[in-house]
This record gives structure tokens, sequence and C-alpha cells, in this order.
């Protein structure tokens, strides 16, 4: 058996049913193998796709998302996803052809230092130069990527590896002296939160997209229902808890609901848990959550004490600490749900007075009222990616999100050009769920060439596209703090999002009215197979409420439509 | 600003440095120095890195991160128990005739050596804590320092138990 061959085996190993890449010189001899072991595998038109593909697969499955890339260029390619992986804690495996061992070091041809450039945004890397560490570095790499806090390892391999033949064996274990995969913590800490919350008069948890990472959403939503104590969710929390679920409060922070901001600001604990306390969550630092004591439930020890000080951090895998919660706050629910009932409805009745809003127009379809007019049209399993900007924002406010692994963005990186790519991955993780992608016309562009992959493979994503002609939050920023400087934010008219998917082989439709707006997006999204769906909407509309950088929660501008 | 020297025991495997080293530049970290070499055990490698911070939050965020790479092993902050902290310098300075008694002299008083000479120059070694470095490094500078070579701090701690069992 060649090198090539030996990464195959070890993904079948891995369980992997599916590799997204695009081949290239240094990756010749691994795609030869591919070919000849039939191997699933979907190509890009540019490993910027593959990467986030692979990171949608990932999301949406809870599996390891794998991709191929060539070395020099392709795996530059690679990095932006990446990066975008590693800040949103998503497990992937990549593969990236390095130029043959003599040749390194010397600029050949299509040569680049990817573990250089890809230590500060992976979890892990490697370097393999000799053929017989193949089985032991993949098996290492998946191990490493999808314990603990999950994240992306890079596997670059020297081209005549490929070739090179071995006795090939998968190691059974890994065997990391510093790294043993186990996050169990001390059952103490939990017992001092439980402590905590026999006092406390106003709860509330913060829950994030770490709860989705160790799948604990069953049980997270069982210690809700039991204590009645109400909810905030970061960006990538949305789903753990049903949207239109009593209690909820929706997505805390910038843009975050005025009951949610004012809970966090008010309350007198706050269960962080599977949440990075991120600044576009906090505002003002200093001010967040001023009059709470902070519990913080948390996997990697770092993010402790990282951005707020948590007086009562349990630092450990969720699948250890929240079954250990869960069965010592039983003898608390009760009490708690007492003595808190006033505080839930302090809260329930600010949710009410101030639930996100906005104004119908019947000249124009408004952005909010689009994603609206989705969220009701479509089933509970449905898997909603977004890409990243304004239509990010009212689709995390507006889309009723039902479950975990259905609400796909990128969260930390806030990467534009991530949505329809990873809409593509999530689909084929999940071919029995609808998958609808949330778009811009920025951020669309900036991966568009992945409609010829939604066309070439029949992949049944629905891309709704937000039609503004203008880069949306930038200019919301220009036109807020900058004094309507609306520099290089305006995109003009003449590209037809319609003829360009239809020229890459997918079906396309336009909607400019608001009274067809219901009635055709319904067709839309029942049709079969790829579609892109071009909504028109009016370029001055701003995301609301917000808090300006640097503001603290309660600080908020409440909006309306800016003439 | 607190200066701490942190024993960082990692796997003695290419690109280790490389994860070190990158991540104390991404989060911003101030180091005063680091070296690295072999031990008693030859999987591993003993990185010494001497960190200023700001308050205790600071240093639980640089320990914590560094714990997080895989190929990190163990970490003692070795500011934190007793122990004995040196450095090696290599000095090169300018000398004559005239004035090679004198920084013989000072050599002396500081317990340092004069390891190579030339009409022009000496090359002195010498080791110890930064605060004695510093304190030749005044003397000798009215004779003119042409070169200096500095290993960073490293440490042990006292008494029988290594930074391994800690």
């Amino acid at each position: 058996m060649n090198g090539a061959q030996a990464v195959l085996e070890s993904l079948k190993i891995e369980n992997v049913d599916l590799v997204f890449g695009y081949p290239g010189g240094a990756v010749l001899d691994l795609y030869d193998a591919v070919y000849k072991a039939k191997f699933p595998h979907v190509l890009s038109r540019h490993e910027q796709g593959a990467v986030h593909a692979a990171d949608g697969y990932a999301r949406a499955t809870g599996k390891v998302g794998v991709c191929f890339a060539t070395s020099g260029p392709g795996a530059t390619n690679l990095i932006t996803g990446i990066a975008t992986a590693n800040m949103d804690s998503i497990p992937l495996v990549c593969f990236t052809g390095q130029v043959g061992n003599p040749y390194i070091g010397k600029d050949s041809f299509q040569e680049a230092d990817i573990v250089g450039i890809t230590t500060p945004i992976t979890k892990h890397n490697y370097l393999v130069k000799k053929v017989s560490e193949l089985p032991r570095v993949i098996k290492e790499a998946f191990f490493i990527a999808r314990t603990g806090r999950p994240g992306p390892v890079v596997i670059d391999i020297a081209k005549d590896v490929f070739t090179a033949e071995l006795d090939f064996k998968y190691p059974k274990q890994v065997q990391l002296r510093g790294y043993s995969g186990d996050f169990t913590g001390d059952k103490k800490q939990i017992d001092t939160v439980v402590k905590a919350l026999k006092k406390a008069k106003r709860p509330l948890f913060f829950i994030g997209g770490g709860v989705t990472l160790a799948d604990q959403t069953e049980l997270l939503r069982k210690i809700v229902a039991a204590t009645g104590i109400p909810v905030v969710s970061s960006l990538m929390g949305l789903g753990c808890i049903p949207a239109l679920q009593d209690g909820f409060l929706g997505m805390v922070g910038m843009h975050g609901s005025y009951a949610a901001n004012m809970a966090v600001q008010k309350c007198d604990l706050l269960i962080g848990i599977g949440v990075r306390f991120d600044d576009r969550v906090t505002g003002k630092i200093e001010a967040f959550a001023s009059k709470a004591k902070i519990a913080h439930f948390e996997v990697d020890k770092a993010e402790i004490n990282k951005n707020v000080y948590a007086h009562y951090p349990v630092i450990g895998d969720l699948r250890w600490s929240l079954p250990i919660f869960a069965k010592e706050i039983q003898a608390v629910s009760a009490s708690c749900r007492e003595r808190i009932s006033g505080w839930v409805d302090q809260v329930l009745d600010m949710n009410k007075k101030y639930p996100f809003s906005y104004t119908v127009n019947k000249d124009y379809i408004m952005p909010q009222e689009l994603i609206d007019t989705v969220s009701g049209l479509v089933d509970e399993n449905t898997i909603v990616v977004t890409d990243v900007g304004q239509h990010q924002m009212w689709a995390a406010q507006f889309f009723n999100s039902r479950n975990p692994r259905q609400f796909l963005t990128s969260g930390g990186l806030g990467t534009m050009g991530y949505g329809l790519p990873a809409a593509l991955g999530a689909k084929l993780g999940q071919p029995e769920k609808k998958v609808v992608l949330f778009t811009g016309d920025g951020s669309v562009m900036m991966n568009c060439q992945e409609m010829a992959t939604a066309a070439d493979n029949g992949i049944d994503v629905k891309i709704v596209l937000l039609h503004n002609h203008v880069l949306g939050m930038v200019s919301q920023w220009q036109r807020m703090f900058y004094g309507k400087r609306y520099s290089h934010t305006l995109l003009s008219n003449r590209t037809d999002f319609v003829k360009l998917a239809e020229a890459m082989g997918l079906s396309a439709c336009r909607i400019e009215k608001p009274k067809e707006l219901k009635a055709r997006l319904k067709k839309a999204l029942a049709s079969k197979g790829p579609m892109l769906i071009d909504v028109m909407l009016p370029a001055n509309e701003n995301v609301f409420p917000m808090v300006a950088p640097g503001a603290q929660l309660d600080n908020m501008v409440l909006g309306g439509t800016e003439e | 600003m607190k200066k701490y020297i942190l024993a960082v025991l990692v796997d003695n495997k290419p690109g280790v440095l490389t994860h070190v080293s990158g991540l104390i530049s991404r989060r911003a970290f101030n180091i005063e120095s680091i070296s690295a070499g072999y031990t008693e055990d030859a999987d591993i490698t003993r990185i010494n890195i001497e960190v200023s911070v700001e308050n205790d939050r600071e240093l639980e965020q640089v320990v914590n991160q560094l714990g997080k790479l895989i190929d990190v092993i163990k970490i003692v902050n070795l500011g934190l128990v007793d122990s004995i902290v040196r450095e090696l310098v290599l000095l090169k300075v300018r000398a004559s005739k005239d004035s090679l008694a004198d920084i013989r002299n000072i050599v002396d008083i500081f317990r340092g050596n004069i390891v190579d000479v030339s009409p022009e120059n000496v090359v002195i070694e010498i080791t110890g804590s930064q605060g004695k470095i510093n304190a030749i490094c005044e003397m000798l500078a009215e004779f003119q320092i042409i070169e200096i070579a500095r290993t960073g701090a490293i440490a042990l701690s006292r008494g029988p138990i290594p930074v391994k069992n800690m």
C-alpha cells in the first residue's frame, strides 16, 4: 500500500463518508487513489469552497469535516475556511499536499509553508515527511479535531510520501503526552454553582455554540424546563432552545433583543454554558452583567477569565458537567421556580413589549419580512445557513430556529462567502433536510463559483438572495457613525443574479413585490433542485436593536427605517 | 509588570517551537526571553520562557493558552516556587594592553571568565542573575562593549523534585 491509499484507508476507519476538495500537482497521487477506490468526493470550484463545505457538513452532522487541497496556492486558499472553523470550534481535518521532500525549503514551484501559516488558526497541525508516520498522524488528527473543544487540524503531506510504500497499520489508540482528550473536571465546582443558584433571585442562562458542539441540547432543555430560568443565546447557540419557547429571550449582544440584553444587565446570576463572552456579546466589558455573579461552564480552561471574570467556573466537557448539574438541581428546581417567578414575569413582559419588529411597506419587500415569511413556510427540520452582514443578523432575529445544528453561520470570524459552500456541505451531510441559504449580494459574490458545484452535483439548496445593492452592514455603520459617507459600499445595479445563476446551471427567479412574496417563495422553496431566489429589497434598512460598539448592553438604539 | 520564568516541557518534535512562539505572539503576550534545549529525557525538550505580565489574570491566560498546545506536556511557573535563576552572557569588549588588567579585575569580582583574547579585544563569559549581568555591563561600558550574546534566563527549582513531577 502506498501513502495515498493509506490516507483513504485511514479515512474509512474514521468513518469519513465524504471528502470535499480540489486537485493539483502535489496531490495527483492522492487523487489517483481516490479515482481507483471511487472514494466519495465532491469537487468544489475553489479550495475555499471545499473547506467551507466541509465545515457546513461538520456543523450539520456533528461529524468531522474533511477536505483535500494541493500545495502552495491550493493550501493557502483554505486559510479563510480554516480560520472560520477555528473561531467557531468546528472539527475539520484538512489534508494539503506539500512539495516533495527534496524540494522543501527551496522556494520550489507551488511551495508554501503551510504548517507555519496555519499554526495560529488550527488546533494542531502536522507536516508529514515520512510515510511511516502517516497512520499515527491521521489517527491523532481526528482525535484532536473532535475531542475537548473541537477545532481544525491540518495535515501537510510531502508529495513523495503519497507514493512511498508502507506496511499499513492503523493505531487503535493515540498516545499524546500533552493531550489526553479527557476533559472531566472537579465536581465541587458544580456544587458551587448549585449553591449560588439556591440564593439567586434573578438567574439567567446564557447559552452558546458549545452546547451544540457537545450535543447537550436535550439535557439543557430539561434543565431549563425544570428550573424555569430564562435563557439568552449567543449567535452560535441559536436553535438549542426553540425560538418561540416561553422564557427564551433570543439572541444577546450588539443586535440582540431588548429583553435579552436587559436581562443580562439586570440578572444577579448569569450562568454561561459553552460560551466565550465575545465582544459582540458583551459590549462594554466593564459594564457587562455588572449586577451579576458569573458562572461559566466551559471545556476550554483558557476561556475562563479571558474576557470576563467567572466567579464560579466549571471547567470540563459539558458532556460531563451538565448531567451532574441536571441531577444536582433536581432538589432545588421547585423552590427556584417559585423564588424567581417575579423575575421571569418581568423579562417575559419586556420580551412581549419589545420584540424584534419592522414596519411593512406596500411598495418594498422588507428584509425582515422576507426572513419572517421563509420562517413561516419551512418545516422545523429545515437547516438555515447564512452569509455575513445585515442579512445574517436579520436571519438570527427573525428566523425561528427550532433545533440545534440547523442554524449555520460564521459567528466568530464573520466570513463573507461562507454561506453558499457551507450550505452545499450541510445538504450533502443531511440530504433529508431542506437547506435554505440566506445571503446578500455582497456575500454571495465571494464564493459564487460554487453555484456550479451545486448545479453539477444537483445539490438541492435554496439560495435566498437579500438583494439590496449595498454592502449593508458596513453601509449601516457609515450611515450611523461616518456621516453617511458611503465609501465603496454601494454596488451597481448591473449584475443580473438570475442570469448568473442560470449561466451556472441553476434555476432562478426574481421577486420584487410585497404582495407576491409569500406565494412565490412558497412555490420556489417547494421546487426540486438547487435554485436562486433573487429578492429585491430597499437599500437603507438598518439592523436594530443595536448596541453601538463599545457601549454597554442596556444602551440600545431601538430604531426604525432611515429615510 | 511582574516577571516570571515558566518551565515548559514539550514533545521533542519538529515545529514545536513554532507552535509555542507563534502562540505567544498572536496572543500579544510580552516575553523577555525564550530558550530551548534537550533534557534528561530524549523525547522531551524544555523551553524556558520569561514572561512579563500586568497581573495574575494575564499570567493565568499565558499558562492556560500555552497549556492548550497539543505538544505541551507540562508548564510550571518557577517564579512561584523557590528556584535558582541563571543566564549565560558572552561579552566582546574592546581591550588594550593598558586596559586589560582593569577588565580582568572587574571580571574577577563578578566571577566571570575571559575565554578569548586578541590585541584589540577580550571575550568574557559570565553567568548569573540579570541584576548581576546588568551590573557588569555597566562596569564594562567605559571600555566599550562591542557585542553581547545572552541566552535568556533559565531556572531550576530547589530541592529534589523535577518540574515533570510537580
